[in-house]
């Protein structure tokens, strides 16, 4: 069943500055999606566009078969119920421990049971490997830790979609691995994934397919074989060749 | 001189004369305190108002710049001979120390407006789009998230403030409100030496400044040393 569908979407930052220009795809529930491409091809912009960070200009989002209307507010809420985002930077809230993080959305705007939430969010702390840090601030954790709070964050508001931007990129090399390892524990878990990465190895063993963007269109998309080793477009052969040499 | 303060010291040192003291100091703390704290909650609603991207609070936006720009500009002397008098042009008779009051909440709102509006820009906007994400309202974000993490922005300038506000309050003694600075002048008056009258003035102004400096302070560095990572972490993720 078809979950997100993406039609001609447009995005902009002014009008002499596109973004993202008739963008289309479909995502299956259940499916794990990988954006690649060349820093500012628009990756991270679809993530944004996608949980109303950024409106679109033109063009149609649809999530489980509902048109989302990004000017009304309350259409913007139901679509963000459905998915979660992991940001490159973490965003943790600066101000509350490690379990308040992961407790606040739940418990505040979704109005669950405190008993409920602080379970599920101890659950989802000790899977992302943190069972021993419910008290530690953001600062005190290192930025591995962080992004696997977020990411626990994230999975305590139960989304269907869960977004992830580039959630390596501001890691150490030592601590991508284990942020990688938390997110091949969450391919297992049947929530739909759309993640945008650069790690093209962890791209390749995880995703169902790829898509391949470049100057804020979408280039190809295929699965992982087919995007790695026979890509159809000159871009994309050459996208991955000068990744693979480097 | 020395001999005057010899003289006169059986005559000013008495306890009544303690009690004046002691009343006008409070008064003068009261007046601060009050203004203060009312300004810093009127402060904190303009700032939410004024912040606000709703289009159709626009003129309300455009009326709480006005009001910030224009008190900030207005000499605390003039406003207070202006609020003593529309007030009694207005038939309330407002007692001196609430003429003072007034005076200092309207003068105090405008200015720590500022202080935390400074404050809460200063807090990293992905906090604001991350909260935005998880469905956070605008007033749910500011109580939750940014609040709490601006005041390590706003303590600083806000006690700055407050202190400077404590000496501004000696220009009520212009309108007989009995507070310092007005009893430095009735004891001057009564023939004690300026010297001794002011004097006291001069060290219960101090008195009263200082240990809230050494507090400010104290409140400064524990609020730096609890997000100091964390201010150090967001400055290098804008680099």
């Amino acid at each position: 069943m078809t979950q997100l569908e993406i039609n001609g979407l447009f995005a902009e930052y002014s009008p002499s500055l596109p973004i993202l220009e008739d963008v289309s795809f479909k995502i299956e529930t259940g499916e794990i999606i990988s954006i690649i491409g060349p820093s500012g091809s628009g990756k991270s912009t679809i993530l944004r566009v996608l949980v109303g960070l950024l409106h679109p200009s033109k063009g149609h989002v649809i999530v489980n078969g509902t048109e989302v209307n990004y000017k009304s507010p309350s259409a913007l809420k139901s679509m963000r119920d459905t998915m979660a985002m992991v940001f490159q930077q973490f965003n943790l809230f600066q101000n509350m421990s490690v379990l308040r993080n992961v407790m606040i959305a739940p418990l505040k705007i979704k109005k669950e049971p405190e008993v409920e939430v602080e379970a599920r969010a101890k659950e989802y702390l000790e899977i992302m490997g943190l069972g021993d840090k419910f008290d530690a601030y953001p600062d005190q954790l290192s930025g591995g830790q962080q992004q696997r709070v977020a990411l626990a964050r994230a999975l305590a508001l139960r989304p269907k979609i869960l977004l992830l931007d580039e959630v390596t990129s501001a890691l150490d090399p030592e601590m991508v691995n284990e942020v990688l390892d938390a997110i091949r524990v969450l391919s297992t878990k049947g929530i739909t994934l759309i993640i945008v990465s650069h790690e093209m190895a962890f791209v390749r063993e995880v995703s169902d397919r790829v898509i391949m963007m470049d100057d804020g269109k979408v280039v190809e998309i295929g699965t992982p074989d087919e995007i790695f080793t026979a890509a159809k477009t000159q871009r994309c052969r050459d996208f991955i060749s000068n990744i693979i040499q480097h | 001189m020395i001999q005057q303060f010899i003289d006169q010291a059986p005559i000013f040192f008495t306890l009544n004369n303690g009690l004046y003291w002691l009343r006008a100091l409070m008064t003068t703390l009261s007046m601060a305190l009050i203004g203060c704290v009312v300004g810093f909650i009127f402060g904190f609603v303009l700032v939410y108002f004024r912040t606000s991207t709703i289009s159709w609070l626009l003129p309300l936006r455009a009326l709480l710049i006005a009001y910030v720009e224009i008190f900030r500009r207005i000499p605390f002397l003039v406003l207070t001979f202006l609020i003593l008098f529309a007030s009694r042009g207005f038939g309330f008779q407002l007692s001196l120390f609430w003429v003072a009051c007034v005076t200092i909440v309207l003068i105090a709102t405008a200015y720590i407006a500022e202080i935390i509006r400074a404050g809460i820009e200063a807090v990293h906007r992905n906090q604001w789009e991350c909260a935005d994400v998880m469905n956070f309202s605008r007033a749910r974000t500011m109580l939750y998230v940014i609040v709490p993490q601006s005041w390590v922005f706003i303590v600083p300038p806000a006690f700055s403030y407050f202190i400077m506000f404590i000496k501004e309050t000696s220009l009520t003694s212009q309108i007989g409100t009995m507070e310092l600075m007005s009893a430095g002048k009735y004891f001057n008056s009564i023939g004690i030496s300026p010297l001794m009258a002011y004097g006291t003035c001069l060290l219960l102004y101090f008195a009263l400044s200082y240990p809230l400096t050494l507090l400010g302070r104290r409140i400064e560095v524990r609020l730096k040393n609890r997000f100091k990572g964390n201010m150090e972490a967001l400055s290098a993720s804008d680099q």
